[in-house]
């Protein structure tokens, strides 16, 4: 069908009927990126206008009702969440591809393959009700007040290790097969193979798979909002409470007004200039299609 | 003597600590699998365990009483029902359109299907707060829905799009080539094409991306608080604000004492729609592709 593009010299009337229509359908597909952009801009331009950018990471703290906007403590909450959960998901989440497609006897691999699956669909408001009917109560006994960064963490961390996971497990299944045949022939070791080739061959994959989770932990809301305190300060210990752009939005929404729901919007374009950044990543360490 | 082995790293680590490592690799990496393994389990059955108890047929069928700590959560599962049906009535046929048009249609390396595919690729990293925002923004306010079932479909329609499209582009991607050389040398146009030729072989791969899409969209919280709100009761239109399940798991959890042994059934209830969904999608998946080898 693509071969004869534009080059028919009588094209039916009804191809042309159809390709309008596909054209209007994925023209509205690729019109809600820029509407949301223009939303959040359209929304965040009032208090922009009226206090400045540099406002939002100078003020002393986040009390919009006395217009003070300071988002760094929720930046710096966002972030030091999401750089935790990469450290205990990433190389969980490696290690457990690795486990599967080379190390586990065939009925232990797909049993944890399915695992794996499951985790990756389980919606994050029940992560974040687990967190907190049992994950929270824990770390209160060894340090109150439990609502933590530190569970922030371990939450999190289980909910990006399936795309980790996933996207590493779909790396090594796409290495050239004479990789393994060559290593197979020099009679090369599990290990050998595994740290030589492998891993060397599939860090591309590995970084995409890395980035992407990335994302996903700076996007996620309500397991956060449940389970991490949602005091905006920038957190002392790993047992202090923290709140973050994405927790801040969903609790203040409902009653924002005027400035305050600007400045909502403007933690909302901070979130989108962060996952802009993370997906351009992505695409360079993947040159390729990069869909969560 | 063969069973030995005959490589040696580059950068050889040498002698007992060379042994160490190849042998502790292994256990590490078990280990590492088993912690994963304990942990899931951990969460899954605190779940199933706890939410168990008050499962029935009356929780399913009855309406929440006392703010949710008493009574069902038939209302609710109505709501869900009707979020998700405007959900994928407004976005299925977007997303196959621009399947079709992706797949079909340009060239792959064409400007407009470039843009297309990063500005999804963009879409599909989105936070669903961020989508929460827009819909409240967008759909409630400008275009005057409130907080309603309409709201709350159409925001997540935009955000089930991504997955949408590329499951159902993958659908198209996997019909021979031959196939479409086939109706192109016979000179049948492109819609004939697409409904005697395209359309039936990519059918189950249009069944697994919708499937997915439901799956996603089941499972969506945060871009539903301020676009479909609250609201407890049967929705009486679609511009009545309802309560979808994750919601209301949500609520009972943080703003209702002693909502828990409901909040866990109704975790229960939300996990075996989720596994469901996602079982289906893959299973369709699973034997599509085998029939593709063929």
């Amino acid at each position: 069908m693509i071969l004869s593009n534009g080059n028919i010299l009588s094209p039916s009337t009804h191809d042309r009927f159809l390709t309008g229509i596909l054209w209007c359908f994925s023209l509205l597909a690729s019109l809600i990126l820029g509407l949301i952009l223009f939303f959040l801009v359209y929304n965040s331009l009032p208090v922009l206008w009226d206090i400045g950018i540099s406002k939002f990471f100078l003020d002393s703290s986040w009390h919009p009702s006395e217009a003070l906007f300071n988002l760094t403590p929720m930046l710096v909450g966002s972030l030091l969440i999401m750089l935790g959960a990469i450290l205990l998901a990433a190389p969980l989440g490696i290690v457990s591809a690795i486990f599967c497609r080379f190390y586990a006897p065939k009925v232990i691999a797909v049993f944890y393959q399915s695992l794996i699956e499951l985790l990756s669909g389980i919606p994050s408001v029940v992560y974040g009700f687990w967190g907190l009917v049992t994950l929270v109560p824990l770390i209160q006994k060894v340090n109150p007040p439990g609502t933590s960064l530190l569970a922030g963490i371990i939450v999190l961390a289980l909910m990006i290790l399936p795309t980790v996971s996933l996207i590493a497990d779909a790396t090594f299944a796409n290495l050239p097969k004479e990789y393994f045949q060559g290593a197979a022939g020099l009679s090369l070791s599990r290990f050998t193979l595994l740290t030589q080739i492998i891993l060397p061959a599939s860090k591309s994959g590995l970084l995409t798979s890395v980035i992407l989770a990335a994302g996903r932990a700076i996007g996620e809301t309500m397991a956060i909002l449940m389970i991490c305190g949602n005091i905006a300060q920038i957190p002392d210990s790993l047992f202090s409470p923290v709140r973050t752009l994405t927790a801040n939005i969903a609790l203040e929404m409902a009653y924002a007004m005027g400035n305050h729901r600007s400045a909502l919007f403007v933690s909302g374009l901070l979130l989108m200039v962060i996952i802009f950044a993370l997906v351009s990543l992505a695409h360079r360490a993947g040159k390729g299609s990069v869909y969560a | 003597m063969l069973k030995q082995d005959l490589s040696s790293p580059p950068k050889g680590f040498g002698g007992v600590f060379d042994f160490v490592l190849r042998q502790g690799s292994t256990g590490v990496i078990w280990l590492g699998a088993i912690f994963v393994t304990a942990w899931s389990m951990w969460l899954i059955s605190d779940i199933v365990f706890n939410g168990w108890a008050g499962l029935s047929y009356d929780f399913l069928t009855h309406t929440p009483t006392n703010a949710g700590r008493e009574g069902g959560i038939a209302p609710i599962l109505v709501s869900t029902g009707l979020v998700l049906a405007i959900c994928m009535a407004v976005s299925f046929p977007i997303g196959l359109g621009t399947a079709i048009l992706l797949s079909e249609i340009t060239a792959t390396d064409s400007w407009w299907g470039g843009m297309i595919r990063r500005s999804l690729d963009v879409l599909a990293g989105v936070p669903s707060i961020v989508f929460g925002l827009f819909g409240n923004a967008f759909f409630c306010n400008i275009l005057g829905l409130g907080f309603s079932i309409l709201s709350g479909g159409l925001t997540l329609a935009c955000m089930v799009l991504p997955i949408l499209i590329r499951s159902t582009e993958e659908g198209f991607r996997a019909v021979p080539i031959a196939q479409k050389l086939g109706a192109s040398a016979l000179g049948l146009s492109r819609l004939s094409t697409l409904f005697y030729i395209l359309l039936p072989i990519a059918v189950p791969g249009l069944i697994a991306g919708f499937v997915l899409g439901v799956g996603r969209a089941v499972a969506e919280t945060a871009a539903l608080i301020f676009t479909s709100g609250y609201v407890d009761r049967y929705p009486e239109s679609w511009l009545d604000s309802g309560r979808v399940l994750s919601i209301h798991i949500y609520d009972l959890s943080m703003n209702i004492a002693g909502g828990e042994a409901h909040a866990y059934t109704s975790a229960l209830v939300l996990l075996i729609l989720v596994l469901l969904i996602n079982q289906t999608a893959s299973h369709i998946g699973l034997r599509y592709l085998r029939r593709g080898v063929t």
